[in-house]
Order: structure tokens, then sequence, then C-alpha cells
């Protein structure tokens, strides 16, 4: 560092003592403008510190003089947006669910809410748009197993399939392999029959004999099902878990017993009326 | 204007070594302060054409939003409106829904083409004469002109110190501009909401927030632009004075000192002979009068906005002085080029240039024209579910789900029958209604809305070929007319 500071005889600046080649580097001072701005960014950094969530500590933090949190923000817009909404769902509480449907107002409130519900609630095992899986009973068409009627429906979302809840809807199935009732060979016989109900077999004498003795109490004579039991309808061409003769055979030596939870206690009323609304509304309601 | 010849001063600062001069130079003179512009009255041919065009497009401006045009009990009655809050375009017997904005993009394409065309024949006549920031330029230094007086008398009045006379002069001029800016604003709001009602909203303080904004935005820009940056606008704001050189060309008309019958110019008394000389007697009479402040017989400049008054201006001295007028004309460079040599003007109208532009405009229109006569009163959207693709049912058919939109863009409400071609045997039933599925189903939509429905569609699966099946769907009115139809399709097992 050179002891006296130099001065540019051209431009009037100071150098800052560094050369190369006879060249020196002038000690521009930065542009006014931009200091002042940075300035004013260091002065605004603090009074933010201050006004706003800042300083961690150990356990805690700072949390700011106007006491502004995210977490509380996000809070009082659910609770605004409940609100809004308070005055249909008292309403929706108030009716039963045929009345409500006949409500356009709520008709329309419920098939939008509904659509949200369904997509936090059931789409994990019904799927997106209720179109199901293997075990989980489509929603869009038009075989119920326990009643297509919105009455059925909320009923069903209520109280759960072989649920914990007391008024759940059960009903279950013997194994009749497992269960040494029927030998495998008449279950094979079973199976074919019930095949040939919706016509994927040829008739089966042996198996139409054991049928009658054994499912018709509770599948019907025809298969045609029985929705106070759960009984599905064996003779249409819908099939929960698959309509190939591996699937059957299990099912008969194995039974299937699927479960669904009881959503009264984790739903309140009327999401449980909205969402029976939005799922008779998927195209196979009656 | 922003010639980088440095000052005497500077000049002998260089010579003596001051360093200061050089930053004189190559810094501060690249920008150069404006020279405020005292254009003086002028009378004459090209002025009288100036005024028509002015007061013609005040008139446009200022009266159209008053236009009535009924189109019944529901809709608004104002023959040209940009209803924004309820998302229509009124244009006399049109009506335009967001989705039709091309409409206006193709105003705008025709406009720019026309732009091009007269560009090309006549030079810059769109920026002298019927520009918006010309003729309120034009019309703000009237108001100047009928309160300060003209050229001199504003050039002295500037000059001297503060006074009574100056200070009522200075606060009445800007008070007549802000009344002008404030109607100009006020009139650009009308086109947007109802006239007679958003005048009254204004003066009774009902209008809304936004309107009060835009009003005082609008009222702002005018006064400053036609006011105070005037002439600045032109040379440093607009791109069109850069662009537009690109459609001159040696046939294009513009103003232009024919230096060939001025020069060499000089002062002229009474009774000279004009041998040797040329007719420019450098009165300056062109400079004076230009709304630019430029020197027209510089030659062609960025900064002519092509109005003419120097041309009025000239004519006035030329006869004056007993010699031909038009030294300074509307005229092209091969003209220009014919004149000097004595031979007679040739006018060519016809150019490829031209004929392009023209072609161009007439295709344009005519695309706009068939596209407005062919547009329909309905139309007809279907969305196809997502998720599930198609349904089972217990029978076997299968099942899809639509949403259908039908835009009804009449002010009758109408029932609408919707078919379905393509899927024999289909049946059709909206969702959260008792009625059954049928082969065809009556849609009612209300009088300019968009209906919006949950459509389901059931077919065997033996009248499907493929995975799948392109349908058409069609809506037909009570004439059995086909009004609206659209593709969609039909999904299945592959």
């Amino acid at each position: 560092m050179p002891s006296k500071i130099e001065k540019d005889a051209i431009s009037g600046e100071h150098t800052t003592g560094h050369e190369w080649d006879g060249i020196k580097e002038l000690n521009t001072p930065l542009p006014k403008w931009w200091l002042y701005v940075f300035y004013a960014t260091i002065i605004f950094s603090i009074v933010w510190m201050i006004l706003y969530p800042s300083v961690p500590s150990l356990s805690t933090y700072f949390g700011g003089t106007l006491g502004y949190s995210q977490r509380a923000e996000v809070e009082a817009n659910l609770q605004k947006a409940a609100a809004a909404q308070a005055s249909f769902r008292d309403r929706i509480r108030s009716l039963d669910i045929t009345e409500m449907k006949a409500d356009p107002e709520l008709n329309r409130f419920a098939l939008a809410g509904g659509r949200v519900l369904f997509a936090e609630n059931c789409a994990g095992c019904h799927q997106s748009g209720g179109v199901g899986a293997k075990g989980y009973p489509n929603l869009a068409d038009d075989d119920w197993l326990w009643g297509g009627s919105l009455e059925a429906i909320e009923y069903t979302i209520r109280h759960g399939v072989r649920s914990t809840s007391d008024e759940t809807r059960t009903s279950q199935m013997p194994r009749f392999l497992a269960d040494g009732m029927l030998t495998a060979p008449q279950i094979n016989a079973v199976a074919d029959h019930v095949l040939s109900l919706s016509g994927l077999a040829k008739p089966n004498a042996e198996g139409a004999a054991i049928f009658a003795e054994q499912c018709a109490s509770c599948h019907g004579e025809k298969g045609e099902g029985n929705r106070d039991l759960g009984a599905p309808n064996l003779a249409d061409k819908i099939w929960l878990y698959g309509s190939d003769r591996a699937s059957v055979v299990q099912t008969i030596s194995y039974s299937r017993n699927g479960v669904m939870p009881t959503w009264s206690g984790r739903l309140d009323d009327a999401t449980i009326k909205m969402l029976a609304l939005y799922v008779h509304a998927l195209g196979g309601g009656e | 204007m922003n010639q980088l010849v440095p000052s005497k001063k500077v000049q002998s600062d260089i010579a003596s070594g001051q360093p200061e001069a050089m930053i004189g130079v190559f810094g501060s003179s690249l920008y150069a302060d404006r020279v405020k512009v005292y254009p003086r009255a002028v009378s004459g041919h090209f002025r009288t054409i100036k005024w028509a065009v002015l007061i013609a497009c005040l008139a446009i401006y200022y009266i159209t939003p008053w236009l009535r045009w009924d189109r019944g009990p529901n809709a608004p009655d104002q023959a040209l409106l940009l209803d924004m809050v309820g998302r229509r375009g009124y244009f006399f017997w049109i009506e335009i829904w967001p989705q039709e904005v091309y409409y206006i993009t193709g105003l705008l394409i025709l406009g720019a083409i026309a732009l091009f065309l007269a560009t090309a024949l006549f030079g810059r006549v769109w920026c002298g004469y019927a520009c918006p920031q010309t003729v309120w330029t034009d019309l703000f230094m009237l108001v100047e002109r009928w309160i300060e007086g003209d050229r001199n008398a504003r050039m002295r009045l500037d000059q001297k110190p503060m006074s009574f006379d100056k200070l009522w002069r200075k606060i009445a001029k800007h008070c007549a501009w802000l009344l002008i800016a404030a109607a100009t604003g006020g009139a650009w709001i009308m086109y947007f909401q109802d006239a007679p009602t958003v005048t009254r909203e204004i003066f009774t303080g009902e209008a809304s927030g936004g309107t009060y904004f835009f009003f005082g935005l609008f009222t702002a820009t005018t006064y400053t632009l036609a006011g105070w940056a005037r002439e600045q606008v032109c040379t440093y704001m607009c791109p069109w004075p850069r662009i537009q050189s690109a459609m001159l060309d040696e046939h294009t008309l513009n103003v232009t000192y024919q230096a060939w019958r001025g020069e060499k110019r000089g002062k002229h008394k009474a009774g000279e002979s004009w041998e040797g000389r040329g007719d420019c007697v450098d009165c300056r009479a062109c400079v004076n009068v230009c709304p630019t402040g430029i020197d027209i017989r510089d030659g062609w400049q960025m900064e002519c906005i092509g109005c003419g008054l120097c041309i009025d201006a000239c004519d006035e001295i030329m006869s004056k002085v007993g010699r031909p007028q038009r030294l300074i004309d509307f005229v092209s460079l091969a003209n220009l080029d014919r004149r000097a040599k004595k031979q007679p003007s040739i006018l060519k109208l016809v150019r490829t240039r031209t004929m392009i532009y023209a072609t161009l405009l007439v295709v344009v229109a005519a695309i706009m024209i068939a596209a407005l006569t062919l547009r329909h009163s309905f139309e007809l959207n279907v969305l196809h579910d997502r998720s599930p693709l198609y349904v089972t049912l217990s029978d076997g058919s299968l099942r899809n789900g639509y949403t259908v939109k039908v835009l009804n863009k009449t002010r009758e409400p109408a029932f609408l029958k919707l078919v379905v071609d393509g899927l024999p045997g289909a049946e059709m039933f909206l969702a959260g209604t008792a009625e059954e599925a049928a082969s065809s189903l009556n849609l009612p939509v209300d009088a300019d809305t968009v209906a919006e429905f949950r459509l389901f569609l059931k077919a065997s699966r033996n009248s499907l070929k493929a995975g799948v099946t392109p349908i058409d769907l069609r809506l037909i009115n009570a004439d059995g007319r086909v009004v609206a139809q659209y593709r969609a399709q039909f999904n299945g097992p592959n």
C-alpha cells in the first residue's frame, strides 16, 4: 500500500494503488443511487426482523412484534371457508338426504364438495371417479352389493361393511374348502355353474345341484344376489374379484369378505350426506 | 438535432487539455435537452384538411359511446360497448363472446395493413392527420393559442418574469387542458360501461374505484402526452417512425422541399432579380409553423410527421413574393427528380408494394367477413370424463360419462334436442335427473348463457368395432336444423 493516496490526473479520482504494467486501477466510488438503495435494503431487513418471525433459538424462535404466522393465516382461511359453508352444511344436517337432493342449491353444493371429499377420503380404495379396483367395488356402475338408493349409500358410508360399528352392514360367506364343507371337485363344479349363469361356461348339472343346496339361500336360485345380505349378483357381467375360473374357485374355497370402515365419527353428518349424493350421481344411483 | 458538435468553449477546453471537456463531448452531449417548439398558426389547403380530420376524429371518439342500439330488454342498448364485467363485446348488431376476441385481432390486422398501404401511397398521412397524438396535440395547441396568443406572444410570455397576466394565462391554459383531458379520459371509460350511467355515477361519486382509477389514468396521460410531451412522443416513444421507412419507395408522396427550385436560398428584396438564385427567401416560415420544430429544407427526417403545414406556410410567402406555389410539396422522389429535369410528373399508384398491401387487405377483410357471416349462434363442447374412461354395466353394456357445455349466444331461451351419431342403439341420460334413458335428450338452455350438463351415454358392446369409437353429438333446434355439433369419442375395452 502506498503511504500517500495517489490522485489520477485525468479523472480526478483516487487510485487503488494497484499497478499492472503501468496501468493503475481507479478507486471509483459506487453510484450514489446504488448505495442508497443498498442502505435502504439493510434498514428494511432490520424492520422486517423486528416485525416478523426471524431469529431462531434452540427450542423456539422470535415471533416478531406483529405476531404473524403462516400457519395461523392458513387456519384463519380455513375457518373463513368453513364459515362460508356453514349455512349450507346446517341445512344439509337438518334435512334427510332425499329432501336435500330435491333442493337444487344444496344438490349443487353437495356435488361440488363431494367431488373433493371423495378424492380425500374414498379414492384411496375406490379410485378416482369411483372406478374401483379388484376387491373394491366400482361405484359408477349399476351393480350394488348393499343397494344403490340414496339412503342405502348413505347407510353404507356411515356404518361401513364388516366394520367396527355396531350397526355395520355384515354377512359372512363360508370358506367352503377351508372349512371342509365341499371338496375340490365339487367346488370346481359349482364354479362352472356360477360362470354358466352369465354365459361364461357350459352348464354343469352337478354344480347346479350343489349351488341350489349351498349357495342359493344367499345368492338366490338364479344367482341374482341379495342386497340385504350383501350377496352379489352372480348372473351379471360385473365381477368384483374377477370372472376367470381360478378367481371364482378361490372365492368359493376361501371366501372374500371385503371390509369398508365406518365413517361415522370420522366424518360429520353433512359430509357423509354430501358423499352419498356424489356417489349416487356417479352414474349408477338408483 | 443531436449533432455531436462540441461548442466553442468545449473546443477551446479540449485544445488547452482540460479533462472535463472530454466528458462534455463524449458523455453529456449524447443527451439533448428539448428545445421547446412554438408552432405558429397557419392557414391554407392542408391546414383546412387537418381541421376537418381533427373534427371528424374527435366527433367519432366523443359521440360513439352515446349511440344507442336496441337489443331487447335483457341486453345493453349501447351501440359500441366492451363489457368487461359481463364478458361480452357489442358492436351494433354483432355480439361477441370472450373466445371470439380474434374478431378484434382481425380488426387490428386490417388497421395495420391499411396503415401500410396508406403509408406506401401517401407517406406519413396517419401521423400528420389521424393519429390520436396528433389530433389531441393539435387541439391542445389551439387552446394554448387562444389563451396565450400565437408563436411570438407565447415566446415573449415564457421569457417574461411572473406577473398577474402571465399567471392567469398559465392557470387558464392548464385548467382548459385538464378539462379536455378529463373529457377524453371520461369518454374512454364510456366504451367499457354504459355511457349515461357511468357519466352520472362519476359526477355523483357512485362510480367504482376502478372507474375513477382509469378515468384518472387516461386524464393524466392525455394531459401529459398532448400538453407536455407532444412531438417527443413521435420522436422518442413511437416505434412507427422507425418502421415506416420500410414502406416508402421512390413513388411515395412525401412532404419535400424542392431543393432544385429553392436553392440557392437567400433574402430577397422586392424588385430584385430572381436570376441566378433559388426561390427560397429563407424566411423560416416553414420552420416556425412546424409542430415538431424541424427544418423541412434539411430533407426527409424521422421527426417529420408529414402534416404539410409547412406547405401552407411556404405557399403564403411564395404568393407574396410572386413566385409559383408549392416550393415545398407532397411529392415523390421520382417526381422530384423529373421536375428538376423539367419532365412532366407521373403518378404511379399501382406498384408491386401497393398491390401486395391491397391484396392482403382484401384477403384479410374477406376472411373476417366470412368468419363473421358463418358464425354460429350455438356452440357445443363435449369433454369426456378422464376417470373412469368407461363403465361396464351389469347387463354387459358400456357407459361413458361426459361434461357437455352448450353456449347459447342468442337472446332467446332455447330447447335443443341432443342426438348422437356413430353409436347404433345408444341411449343417453343426464346425471341428477329422474328421466329414463332415451335415444335423444331435450336440453333447456337459457338466453345468453353457457349451460352445463353431465351426460351419460350407454351402448351395447356389440355395437362397438374398436376400443375407441368416434361419435358425433349434434344439437337440433325446433325446426329440425343442426345448430351445433361436436366430434367426441366413446371408449370401451380394447
